[in-house]
């Protein structure tokens, strides 16, 4: 089986692999890169826990193959936190909102809620609601992820999004 | 999961994707934004043999206005033309038709080209397309042919598109001044496939008439809804008179009956949305005489 080499940037990080075109781009950052914060659900496109930002978009990763995504610049949840002891305004929300039970479905939701937010700095409950309709959580009911969204949002527009949130304990 | 194994093509310009395609024939399938293919790869229930990528052909990825006509290459994302304020200005139909396509995520990597060629029953730039009187522009080898929307589809995910051929790209003609349109579905959630859909271009006379209509729902292929076209022409609007329309538009159609809705669940559906469409279409079109008088 032929296969191709491919470099992709995760994370700010520059990453070589040798695959085979039919590998999913959802495989390739699990498998062979062993980041595993991405999920992977249903491989079909309907669940959206494999969301990745593709070049900024939020795109599901199970419905690309790796080949294609070379030369790409991939943002996953691990590039999220600004440092291994701080989260990211987003995570802090949903920890202090239970916006997650099991947290299957939470990696696609920050990063679809990342892409949200710099499209638009504070968006409505229909906005959000709408953007996480590709996102599907079997334990929260979301009321809990729009509040955390629309927390989050507000705490990153007073400015200090790049500066690490205040720790509430 | 894993595909079947397949050989890999990623052409850069248009003419190199002619000339895998034509080499290849029938065992080359084209991949574009992949939304619905790649599922289908995975699931097994699609293993091509070849599969000719086009997400690196650049020149497939444009949105402008020319001879005012919109022009739409095939790879064009479907979230490029649901954010264009361009394409909305004067086709405010086709953002309103790709609001309701799958999710953000979907619409990001999805393409306009990919959409159509996929030709699947509840798709809505199919639907959308047929009702702006759209042509095709597909792309051959040795040249190229422009089939109207509304002969395109030929059934469910089949079209006249040949092997060897690519549809290249889309021209909407601009919808006469004192035109309204209206995009109407229903699914069981936000971004569900379409369990039924109708969309309307309404012209209206400064009379107050209307002066001509187009109707189209959604079905194995979009469905033309000519005789409620006809009802309507030269008549006053009015709620009974798009009630007419509707139940001629829905008279006869053949709808399928799946575990998502039986067929007379989506007909209904399809009249009542039909009725909606046209009404918002025509409003919207007398709105703006007002907003071109003042």
């Amino acid at each position: 089986m032929s296969t191709r080499e491919i470099t992709v940037r995760i994370n700010g990080t520059q990453h070589a692999g040798e695959v085979e075109p039919r590998k999913l781009l959802s495989d390739f950052i699990r498998d062979d890169l062993g980041l595993t914060g991405t999920h992977v659900g249903c491989e079909h496109g309907v669940c959206g826990a494999c969301t990745v930002l593709l070049n900024g978009d939020p795109v599901r990763s199970c419905l690309m193959f790796a080949v294609q995504a070379d030369g790409a610049d991939i943002d996953t949840v691990e590039g999220l936190a600004p440092d291994p002891d701080t989260l990211h305004p987003l995570q802090e929300k949903f920890q202090e909102r239970h916006g997650l039970q099991c947290g299957f479905c939470t990696p696609g939701i920050l990063l679809t809620a990342r892409a949200l937010l710099r499209e638009n700095a504070d968006p409505g409950e229909t906005e959000i609601r709408e953007w996480i309709s590709g996102n599907l959580c079997r334990c929260t009911g979301y009321r809990n992820i729009v509040t955390a969204i629309r927390e989050a949002a507000a705490e990153m527009s007073h400015g200090d999004a790049a500066a690490p949130a205040p720790r509430k304990d | 999961m894993k595909p079947a194994a397949f050989e890999y093509h990623d052409p850069t310009t248009l003419s190199e994707a002619m000339a895998v395609l034509s080499r290849l024939g029938e065992d080359a399938r084209v991949l574009a934004g992949g939304q619905s293919l790649v599922p289908l790869m995975n699931f097994r229930l699609a293993r091509p043999g070849h599969l000719v990528d086009l997400n690196r052909v650049t020149e497939l990825d444009f949105l402008s206005v020319e001879d005012g006509e919109l022009r739409i290459g095939a790879m064009t994302r479907q979230r490029a033309l649901e954010r264009s304020d361009e394409a909305a200005a004067g086709w405010p139909l086709l953002r309103e038709a790709a609001g309701f396509i799958g999710h953000v995520q979907i619409r990001n990597r999805g393409t306009v080209g990919g959409s159509l060629a996929h030709a699947y029953p509840s798709a809505e730039l199919p639907v959308a397309m047929v009702t702006l009187d759209a042509g095709f522009v597909l792309q051959g080898e040795g040249g190229e042919r422009t089939v109207a929307a509304e002969e395109f589809f030929l059934g469910t995910m089949t079209t006249v598109i040949e092997p060897g051929e690519l549809l290249r790209e889309v021209r909407v003609p601009a919808p006469a001044a004192g035109s309204g349109v209206s995009f109407q579905e229903v699914s069981r959630r936000y971004g569900d496939f379409a369990l039924a859909g109708a969309a309307a271009l309404v012209t209206m006379d400064r009379d107050g008439s209307v002066a001509g209509a187009r109707l189209t729902l959604t079905g194995a292929t979009p469905i033309r809804a000519q005789a409620a076209e006809e009802t309507l022409r030269g008549q006053e609007p009015s709620a009974a008179l798009f009630r007419e329309a509707a139940r001629h538009a829905v008279a006869g159609i053949e709808q399928d009956s799946d575990m998502h809705a039986s067929a007379e669940y989506r007909r209904r559906a399809c009249e009542a949305l039909a009725r909606r469409a046209l009404a918002e279409a025509a409003q919207r079109a007398a709105a703006s005489f007002e907003e071109g008088s003042s």
